[in-house]
C-alpha cells in the first residue's frame, strides 16, 4: 500500500482540510490507487537527472527598485469577510508575538 | 443572419463595412443565450445588461482596435475588475478582484467585448466541468454528455454559438480536451507566451491561457491579441509574437511531421483513430512527409503531471483560508477553526483529493520519492520532445483517446479520470504549444479532434498545419443543433 | 555542576529598498493601514511575483561584509505554513540555494577577539502585522513583502554577553554598508535566539529551546540571561528541557512557552514556479565589492596602525561609520589623533548623549574640534578653558581662535601676571601655605586650584604649580 489513513490523515491536516471518517475511508483507496499507478516511476533511473521545475531556460528576470502605486485600502478590504477600520478581522489568535 | 453563429473575422469583415454593429453581434449573443443557457449551463456569470452596456460604450468610441467589438467570453479563473471571479469554486464566493488580468487589459484595448464568465471545473481540476460548484456544463452535440474540461463552458459557449470567441486555460489539455469534444478549435501556447498575470494559478509551472474558437483564423486572431512579453510576469517571454495571418496560409508541402506510436496505442476508441489516421492521409495529400516517430517516456506523463501539478496546487490554494477574500463560514471560534471549516465547506472533492494528494508528495520523507522524482522524469518528457524536435516540424496525435463521455461516467473514479488527459499532458510538461482541431466524427454525431503539437514559441507552425487541413475539410463548419 | 551555555541568533533585517521585494508598493514606515499593498503582496490570487533587483543587491553586500561565500544560482522556494499574516499562506523564501554560506564575523569581548561563524545569509518575504483585541486580532498588509534578510549565525556564542556583543557587531557593520535603519523598535531589525545548555567539556549540543519576542539588544541579553538560568536550574534539579519556542516577556523579565499548540511543522519547501532564477553575473557582485566602503574591523585595525590608537580607543572610534569618518577628519588636521580620540570619547560623546544627537547633527566642524586642539596642544588655552570653549564653538558656531581672541581665554604664563595672582592667594590662603611648609605636600594642589580659579582657568597649571612651590619654600 503506498499510502494509509492515518498518513491521509495527517497530510489533510497539514492542509487544513477536514475529513470526515467516512470521507477519510473514501479519499484513501482513491490516493491509494493514483500513486499505486504512479509508482511506475521507480521502473525508471533517474539518479543521474537534472529536475525541471522550469520549463523555459531563463534567469536574471528583475525589476529596478521603483515605487508603483498601491491599490487605496477601501479596495485592499473591499472583499474581505469581516473587517475593522481598514484591517482584515480574524477570530482573536493567541500568541502575541509581534 | 444570425451574428452568433459566424466566425469573428467574418464579423470583423462585416463591422468594417459598417453592414453590422457590435450591438446587433450582442443581441444575436443574447438571444441565443437565452435560448440554450438552461440546457447547456455553459456560463458561471453573465449580466445582459451589463455585456450590452460594455458594448454599448464602445460603440462611442473609434472602434479601431484589433478586435472591433467582438464579444469574448473569459474563463472563470481570470481576473476580471470588479466582476466575479470564483474558478466555479464556492470557496471564491463573491470575489470580485480589484485588477485585470494582463490578458483582459489587453482584450480592452483591443475593443473586444467581454460579455461574462464561463464555467469550469473547480480550479480546473478535472476534464468534465463536473467539478463546478455550479452545476455540470453539457456538450452541445449531446446533452448527455460531458463538454470536456476544465474550460468546458468556454468550449460549449463556442460551439453552441453563446460565444465568439473564448479565453480557456490549459494546465494538462484543458483548453484542447473540450476544444476536441466540443467539435472547436483550442490552442495552448508555449510557456511563457501568454501573461499568467491574473490567471488564478492551478500549477503555476504548467498553466496557459489560450483560445478556444470556431476556426483557425479566429484562434490566430486572439492568441495574437493576448501574446507578448508582461513584465508582471517573471516567466513571460520576452520574444516576438509574429503576425500569424500572413505565415498560416502558407501551405505545407515538404512540412516534415512526426507521428508518436505512443499516442496510438491500447485503450483507444477504434473511432478515434480511424479519424486521426484519415487526418494524416489527408495532410500527406497536401503535401506534408508524415513519419512514425517515438516519445519513449509518454507512459510517465499522467505520473508526472498529477505529482508536479497537485504539488504546485496544494501550495497555490493555501491562500483560500477564509482571512482576506471568499467564504467565511459562521460561527468561527479561532483561527484553526477558521481555516478548516472554510476549507471544508468552500473546497469541492476533487479539490480536497488534488490538495491532499499535492501536499503529500511535498511532505517530509516523501518529497524525493514522488515530487522531486516526478521533476526529473519530467527532463526525459522535455528530452524526448526536444529530440523529436530535430527532426519535425511539428507532431500529430489525436487530442483524447475518445469522444466526450457521459455525464457522471467517470466521476467517481478519479484514476480513470486522469488517465483522460494522457494526451495532453505531455505538451504542458514539455511547455510547448499545441492545438486540437476538429477532424471528424463519430457514429453517434460526437467531434473527434486533431492535435497538433509545435516547438517552443512557434505558434505559427500549428497554425499554419492546422489551417491549411482546416481549409481542405468540412468537419469544423458543423454546428451542433440545440 | 557547572555549564557550558550554546548560543546561536537568527537576525531578520529589513532591507532598505524604495519599493517592495516582489513588487512596487511602497516600504514607508508608518501608513495608515492596508495603504501600501496591491493585489501581489496580498497575495490575491492570480497575482505573481517579480523580483526587486536592489534586495537581492543589498543582500549580495550583507553576503560579502560578512565574508559569506555567494551562491552562483540564487533559487526562491515557497515555505508552506498557514499563518494570518501570511496571504498566500506560504512564505517566498530561500532554502537549499541561499544567497551566501559560511561567513563570520568577530567580536571583542574584553581583551580577547572570538570568531563567530555564519551559517547562511537569505532572502525572504516579511509577513503582515497582527494587532490584537480583546476577542479579534486585525491584519495589515503594509509589511507583507518588504525585503527581509535572515542572517542565521553557528551557534558559536558562549554567553548572554557575547551574543549582544554579536548583535552589536553586526548592527556596526550592517549599518556602515547601509543596507537597513538596523531599528529594533520599528522592526526592521528583528532577533530570534536558539539556547542550549551542556556540561563543560560535553562535545554533544543540549536540548535547544528557541526564545522570541525580544525588542532591543539589551532585551535579547536578558532573555538569554533568564533562559539560561531556567534551564540550568531544571537541569541541577534533574529535570529535562523540552524543544520548544518560548517567547520573552519584557515586563516580568522572564521566558514563557508559547500558549498555543505548537503543530509539527513541515514547511514542505518546494522550488517557487514563478520566479526565474538568478546567476549572479561576476560585472554584478564586481560592483557591489567596488562600491563597499571600508568595514568597521578593517578600519579599526588601521587606525591603530596609522594615529596609535589603542584596540580599545581604535574599536570605539570605528564602530559607527559617522564617527570614524569625523575622527579621521580630525586625526588629519591636527598631530594628536589620540587627544581627539579622547575628546570624541568623552566631552563629545557626553554632549551628544545630553542633547540626544548623533553624529551627523553635531554641528561641531571637525576643523574647528581640531584647531581647539591645536591650541591646547601649543599652550595657548588650558584643557580646562577647552572645555567651556568646546560648548561656545557648538552653540556659537565661530570658531575657537576667534573665540579664545573675543573673550581673552589665552592662558597666562607671564612671570608677572602669575605671580600677582599666586602672591594674593598666599595671602588668602594663610593656613594652606603653613601645612605645604610643613611638609603636606598635597596642601599645593588646593592653592594651583585656587590660582586656576581666580585666572577664570587661564592660568598654565604647571607654571603655577612650580612657580608656587619655589615661592613657598622660599619665604620659608
Amino acid at each position: 500500500m503506498a499510502i494509509n489513513r492515518d498518513a491521509v490523515k495527517y497530510t489533510a491536516n497539514l492542509a487544513n482540510i477536514e475529513l470526515s471518517d467516512e470521507e477519510l475511508d473514501h479519499f484513501t483507496g482513491q490516493l491509494d490507487r493514483i500513486l499505486a499507478y504512479v509508482d511506475k516511476l521507480n521502473t525508471l533511473n533517474v539518479t543521474n537527472l537534472e529536475p525541471t521545475s522550469h520549463v523555459l531556460e531563463m534567469k536574471n528576470v528583475y525589476r529596478e527598485d521603483f515605487v508603483k502605486k498601491s491599490l487605496p485600502a477601501s479596495e485592499v478590504i473591499k472583499n474581505a469577510p469581516d473587517k475593522e477600520n481598514n484591517l482584515f478581522k480574524v477570530p482573536k489568535i493567541i500568541d502575541t508575538e509581534a | 443572419m444570425e451574428l452568433n453563429t459566424l466566425t469573428g473575422h467574418r464579423l470583423i469583415e462585416l463591422l468594417d463595412k459598417k453592414d453590422i454593429s457590435p450591438i446587433d453581434i450582442c443581441n444575436n449573443i443574447i438571444n441565443k443565450i437565452e435560448k440554450a443557457e438552461k440546457n447547456l449551463n455553459a456560463l458561471a456569470h453573465f449580466d445582459k445588461e451589463n455585456s450590452l452596456e460594455r458594448c454599448k460604450n464602445l460603440s462611442k468610441t473609434a472602434r479601431r482596435g484589433a478586435l472591433r467589438g467582438i464579444p469574448i467570453f473569459i474563463k472563470d479563473n481570470i481576473c476580471v475588475k470588479d466582476e466575479l471571479t470564483t474558478c466555479s469554486s464556492k470557496i471564491l464566493k463573491g470575489f470580485k478582484p480589484p485588477y485585470n488580468a494582463t490578458v483582459i487589459e489587453k482584450l480592452i484595448g483591443l475593443d473586444a467585448v467581454l460579455m461574462g464568465k464561463t464555467n469550469m471545473d473547480e480550479f480546473a481540476f478535472g476534464s468534465s466541468t463536473e467539478t463546478s460548484c455550479y452545476g455540470p456544463t453539457r456538450n452541445p452535440w449531446d446533452l448527455e454528455r460531458i463538454p470536456g474540461g476544465s474550460s468546458g463552458g468556454s468550449a460549449a459557449a463556442v460551439s453552441a454559438d453563446e460565444a465568439i470567441f473564448a479565453l480557456g486555460s490549459d494546465t494538462g489539455g484543458s483548453i484542447r480536451q473540450p476544444a476536441s469534444v466540443c467539435g472547436v478549435v483550442g490552442l495552448k501556447p508555449t510557456y511563457g507566451r501568454v501573461s499568467r498575470y491574473g490567471l488564478i494559478a492551478f500549477a503555476s509551472s504548467l498553466d496557459q491561457i489560450g483560445p478556444i474558437t470556431k476556426d483557425v483564423e479566429d484562434a490566430a486572431i486572439l492568441l495574437r491579441a493576448i501574446s507578448g512579453h508582461d513584465e508582471m510576469d517573471s516567466t513571460s517571454a520576452n520574444i516576438p509574437v509574429p503576425d500569424y495571418m500572413s505565415g498560416i496560409k502558407k501551405s505545407i508541402k515538404g512540412l516534415r511531421l512526426g507521428i508518436p506510436k505512443e499516442y496510438f496505442m491500447g485503450g483507444m476508441d477504434e473511432e478515434v483513430k480511424n479519424s486521426i489516421k484519415s487526418a494524416i492521409e489527408k495532410l500527406e495529400n497536401l503535401g506534408a512527409v508524415c513519419e512514425n516517430t517515438s516519445l519513449p517516456h509518454t507512459e510517465y506523463a499522467v505520473s508526472v503531471y498529477y505529482l508536479v501539478a497537485t504539488a504546485e496546487a496544494s501550495s497555490n490554494l493555501a491562500r483560500f483560508d477564509g482571512v482576506q477574500y471568499g467564504l467565511r463560514p459562521e460561527n468561527i471560534k479561532s483561527i484553526a477553526n477558521m481555516y478548516k471549516k472554510t476549507r471544508k465547506e468552500g473546497f469541492g472533492d476533487e479539490a480536497k483529493r488534488r490538495i491532499i494528494l499535492g501536499t503529500f508528495a511535498l511532505s517530509s520523507g516523501y518529497y524525493d520519492a514522488y515530487y522531486l522524482k516526478a521533476l526529473k522524469v519530467r527532463t526525459l518528457i522535455k528530452k524526448d520532445f526536444d529530440e523529436a524536435f530535430k527532426k519535425f516540424d511539428a507532431i500529430i496525435t489525436p487530442t483524447s483517446p475518445t469522444a466526450a463521455f457521459k455525464i457522471g461516467e467517470k466521476i467517481s473514479d478519479p484514476l480513470t479520470m486522469y488517465l483522460s488527459d494522457i494526451f495532453t499532458i505531455s505538451a504542458n510538461l514539455a511547455g510547448i504549444p499545441g492545438i486540437s482541431i476538429p477532424c471528424g466524427f463519430t457514429k453517434s454525431n460526437l467531434p473527434i479532434g486533431l492535435q497538433i503539437l509545435g516547438k517552443p514559441f512557434d505558434e505559427e507552425m500549428i497554425l499554419r498545419i492546422a489551417y491549411n487541413y482546416e481549409q481542405n475539410t468540412e468537419w469544423h463548419k458543423r454546428r451542433p443543433q440545440l | 555542576m557547572s555549564y557550558e551555555i550554546v548560543i546561536g541568533l537568527e537576525v531578520h533585517l529589513q532591507l532598505n529598498t524604495k519599493s517592495k521585494v516582489f513588487c512596487g508598493c511602497s516600504t514607508d514606515f508608518g501608513s495608515a493601514p492596508n495603504s501600501q499593498a496591491c493585489p501581489v503582496c496580498l497575495g490575491f490570487p492570480g497575482s505573481l511575483p517579480v523580483l526587486n533587483r536592489k534586495a537581492l543587491e543589498l543582500g549580495a553586500k550583507v553576503a560579502i561584509a560578512l565574508n559569506c561565500r555567494i551562491a552562483e544560482k540564487i533559487r526562491f522556494d515557497r515555505k508552506n505554513y498557514f499563518y494570518p499574516d501570511l496571504p498566500k499562506d506560504y512564505q517566498i523564501s530561500q532554502f537549499n540555494q541561499p544567497l551566501a554560506q559560511a561567513g563570520a564575523l568577530n567580536i571583542i569581548c574584553g581583551e580577547t577577539e572570538k570568531n563567530i561563524r555564519i551559517r547562511r545569509v537569505h532572502l525572504e518575504e516579511d509577513t503582515g502585522k497582527l494587532f490584537h483585541q480583546k476577542d479579534s486580532s486585525l491584519i495589515d498588509f503594509n509589511r507583507s513583502g518588504i525585503p527581509l534578510l535572515e542572517i542565521v549565525s553557528e551557534p558559536d556564542m558562549n554567553s548572554p554577553e557575547e551574543a549582544y556583543l554579536y548583535l552589536t557587531a553586526l548592527k556596526s557593520i550592517l549599518e556602515y554598508i547601509d543596507v537597513s535603519d538596523c531599528n529594533m523598535e520599528e522592526g526592521s531589525l528583528r532577533c530570534d535566539a536558539n539556547i542550549s545548555l551542556r556540561k563543560k567539556g560535553d562535545t554533544a549540543l543540549g536540548t535547544k529551546t528557541e526564545i522570541k519576542n525580544m525588542n532591543s539588544f539589551k532585551g535579547v541579553k536578558a532573555a538569554l540571561e533568564y533562559e539560561a538560568r531556567r534551564q540550568a536550574d531544571l537541569l541541577e534539579n534533574g529535570g529535562r528541557i523540552n524543544q520548544e519556542t518560548r517567547l520573552y516577556n519584557a515586563e516580568k523579565g522572564v521566558t514563557e512557552p508559547m500558549r498555543s499548540k505548537e503543530e509539527a511543522h513541515d514547511y514542505r519547501y518546494f522550488p517557487e514556479p514563478d520566479l526565474a532564477p538568478f546567476d549572479f553575473e561576476e560585472s554584478f557582485l564586481n560592483a557591489i565589492e567596488k562600491d563597499m566602503p571600508e568595514l568597521p574591523e578593517p578600519k579599526k585595525n588601521r587606525f591603530v596602525k596609522d594615529y596609535q590608537l589603542s584596540n580599545y580607543d581604535a574599536a570605539i572610534m570605528a564602530s559607527d561609520k559617522g564617527v570614524a569618518d569625523y575622527f579621521e577628519k580630525c586625526a588629519d588636521l591636527c598631530d594628536n589623533p589620540k587627544t581627539a580620540a579622547n575628546w570624541l570619547m568623552g566631552d563629545i560623546s557626553a554632549y551628544m548623549k545630553d542633547n540626544n544627537i548623533s553624529i551627523k547633527d553635531l554641528s561641531l566642524k571637525p576643523a574647528q574640534l581640531s584647531g581647539m586642539l591645536k591650541m591646547i596642544d601649543s599652550g595657548i588655552i588650558t584643557g580646562k578653558v577647552a572645555k567651556t570653549l568646546l560648548i561656545e564653538i557648538i552653540q556659537t558656531g565661530k570658531d575657537p581662535e576667534k573665540l579664545v581672541k573675543e573673550k581673552g581665554l589665552e592662558q597666562i604664563s607671564d612671570i608677572n601676571l602669575l605671580e600677582a595672582a599666586i602672591n594674593q592667594v598666599i595671602a588668602e590662603n594663610q593656613k594652606s601655605a603653613e601645612d605645604f611648609r610643613s611638609g603636606k605636600d598635597n596642601a599645593v594642589m588646593f592653592l594651583v586650584g585656587k590660582v586656576m580659579q581666580k585666572t577664570k582657568g587661564r592660568a598654565n597649571p604647571n607654571k603655577v604649580n612650580e612657580m608656587l612651590r619655589e615661592k613657598l619654600k622660599g619665604v620659608k
